[in-house]
């Protein structure tokens, strides 16, 4: 059962809400919409599921409406029309005193400029949320301190936020949003206001508490390529609506439509590819059932070199060249393990594209792409470039 | 043309004001006659605990206080001792002791009232847009015209001039009020509401305390407006150091006149430093 559920979801700007529905339900765009009624569509009909523990990323230039969307869904904006549903409850249609409740319960939100109060110690700010739930002061230092602890920061408890670096400010923002342990976080544009490399780093943070963790995240980007790295999925939004929802892959591979494609277009394809999507089958002999004899007649067939060695679980065990192979041949050896190269360059399957280039590029032999130490497949130097250019077949649902 | 104006009778608008005023004084009668015995007693009182300190050491305590919450720096404190001291010295202290009450009295008056209606306009666009120029109104009328319904209320006195100085000097502090909270980074406030407080733990939680700031300027400035208010206030019997300024004019006595208005002077610079200390952002 999704945790989040978002329904038809609309929000416009202005008086004459009635009419610029309408006009958006009949196709027209933003602009047109402005033009005739004076109102401007912040989101328009959005609807769309996140499962529990899914990172769910949010994606649009500024002015797509997603900060609006994010807002809608624990109402620090009320929507026009439409439900969200968290955990089951629709918080559209709740009264003050319930939205309160969920809000406290169940929803936090990390804000892009950190949204911390600079008059409160970090370990204050890290306990507003349980404070205002009336919660007693011992549990919430102690939920609180645990909180700041899991994002490193258990030594600044009693600092204050302004004599913090941007990244630890956010750390104390992200502190804040676990300390009351909702199922939800939205994070609007969290790592937007930090430098590159923090902001990295905070996405390969982020992505290591998820392991444990398991929340359910909402998180809003402008960045095509943070979106990438951190979503399950990701919805794109452009003009209040949102124009696909998909998983990385399905986004770079099959873009919806015309505006989808030109946003991906520039994407750093390496970052984005692994080694399993570009991997090629495998020739392999298998070292209990084979000897040097096989090994040369598949090489031959193939057109190889070298042929990869597995055991009768596809457990990959070295590597044999054809010279080898001949060589053993001539010598009457039988037994393939007595020429087998052990040491071969392997990659796991979840290997981005760009960190294969350090090992390929001196290696004379195919890299063997593995999962648990299994052969699932090779690369060959070609179709590396063939990937980075974005041709070539690249293997769908890997 | 030009005397059209002429055939036209002036609008009596001084008669509505003068029969409103009447009807409100005869209206409210049993109101104002306990505020004015209340309010002169609670006046009574502080002067005489003010007056029961040997001056000698109400100028120590006055030095100290001002040595620390200046971040122990020695430049108001010594101002205060040479200011005070020669104030007494003048033989103005039971004067200064009167002013003092009166300034005390109607800033904290103007404190207590002006603070809640600066956050209802904060709060509410019709407040703000109802209110805002009544404060205007407020400011902008000459004050010694407030001292014509004091004194119809209250008669003459004190309690009379506080009066007039409540309706000339709240007017800072609620349009601060109102701007400090307004002025709250809308991402606090979001954070507040997204992490579920009530309008309650919001205004006490978060907004006050960011807003604090630029309320206590605006209470600097209405301590300020009281302050001048004094030499008015003398006009309806207001005792303190305006009643000696406001003798020294009728009889043209240009020393006496000096003195006092100097002792005014260095009360008011010591009431602004303490009142700017108070809230400074010590972290600034």
């Amino acid at each position: 059962m999704p945790i989040i559920k978002v329904e038809n979801l609309s929000k416009v700007f202005g008086k004459n809400t009635k009419a610029a529905l309408e006009l958006a339900e009949a196709g027209k765009t933003k602009e047109e919409i402005l033009k005739e009624t004076g109102s401007t569509v912040g989101v328009n009909r959005a609807s769309f599921e996140v499962e529990p523990g899914e990172i769910f990323v949010i994606m649009g230039l500024s002015g797509s409406g997603k900060s609006t969307l994010v807002r809608l869904i624990n109402r620090l904006i009320e929507p026009t029309t439409g439900d969200v549903y968290i955990d089951g409850e629709n918080l559209a249609k709740m009264d003050k005193k319930e939205l309160r409740r969920v809000r406290r319960e169940k929803l936090s939100m990390v804000f892009q400029r950190f949204g911390l109060f600079p008059n409160r110690t970090i370990l204050q700010n890290a306990e507003y949320g349980l404070e205002v739930q009336g919660i007693s002061k011992e549990e919430r230092t102690k939920k609180a301190t645990k909180s700041l602890e899991l994002v490193g920061l258990g030594s600044y408890l009693d600092q204050y936020p302004g004599q913090l670096s941007g990244g630890m400010q956010q750390r104390v923002g992200l502190a804040r949003a676990l300390a009351n342990d909702p199922e939800v976080m939205l994070m609007d544009e969290a790592f937007s206001a930090l430098d590159p490399l923090i902001r990295k780093d905070m996405q390969d943070e982020l992505l290591d508490l998820q392991e444990t963790m398991k929340k359910t995240i909402l998180f809003i980007t402008h960045d095509l390529d943070e979106a990438l790295r951190i979503g399950d999925r990701i919805a794109l939004m452009k003009d209040g609506n949102i124009v696909q929802i998909g998983t990385p892959e399905e986004i770079l591979m099959n873009p919806a439509n015309s505006y989808v494609e030109k946003f991906v277009e520039d994407v750093d394809r390496a970052k984005v590819l692994t080694a399993q999507q570009i991997m090629k089958r495998p020739e392999t002999i298998n070292i209990d059932k084979h000897g040097p004899r096989v090994a040369l007649e598949r090489m031959r067939e193939a057109g190889l070199s070298s042929i990869l060695v597995v055991d009768s679980k596809r457990v990959l065990q070295g590597i044999v060249t054809a010279d080898e192979a001949n060589e053993a041949r001539k010598n009457e050896v039988k037994n393939l393990s007595e020429i087998i190269q052990r040491d071969v360059p392997t990659v796991e399957k979840d290997t981005p594209l760009h960190d294969l280039f350090a090992v390929i590029h001196d290696s004379p032999v195919p890299l063997a792409v593995t999962e648990n130490g299994k052969l699932l497949g090779i690369i060959v130097r070609g179709a590396v470039i063939g990937a980075l250019a974005g041709e070539g077949e690249v293997n769908e649902h890997a | 043309m030009l005397n059209f104006m002429e055939n036209i009778e002036a609008l009596p608008v001084a008669d509505w004001t003068s029969n409103f005023v009447d009807m409100l004084t005869d209206t409210f009668a049993f109101l104002f006659d306990p505020i004015k015995d209340g309010l002169g007693d609670v006046m009574d009182l502080i002067t005489s605990g003010l007056d029961a300190i040997p001056p000698v050491i109400f100028i120590l305590l006055v030095a100290i206080l001002a040595f620390f919450m200046t971040g122990k720096k020695f430049g108001l404190a010594v101002f205060s001792i040479i200011g005070l001291l020669f104030i007494w010295n003048q033989g103005l202290w039971d004067q200064l002791i009167d002013t003092f009450t009166l300034v005390l009295t109607s800033s904290i008056l103007c404190i207590i009232i002006g603070v809640p209606i600066g956050i209802l306009m904060s709060k509410s666009k019709i407040a703000q847009s109802i209110i805002t120029p009544i404060l205007d109104f407020m400011q902008t009328m000459p004050a010694f015209v407030y001292l014509i319904p004091a004194v119809a209320f209250f008669s003459i006195g004190v309690v009379p001039g506080i009066f007039a100085s409540l309706i000339f000097a709240t007017p800072p502090t609620v349009r601060f009020t109102n701007l400090g909270i307004r002025q709250v980074s809308e991402e606090l406030v979001e954070a507040a509401d997204a992490f579920g407080s009530t309008g309650a733990q919001k205004l006490f939680k978060v907004e006050l305390p960011m807003a604090k700031y630029t309320i206590m300027a605006g209470i600097n400035q209405t301590v300020m407006l009281a302050l001048s208010m004094v030499v008015i206030a003398s006009m309806i019997g207001a005792p303190g150091l305006g009643r000696e300024v406001l003798s020294s004019l009728q009889r043209a006595q240009v020393g006496p006149g000096f003195v006092a208005g100097l002792s005014i002077v260095v009360l008011a610079i010591i009431i602004d430093r303490f009142t700017q200390n108070i809230y400074k952002d010590k972290s600034k």
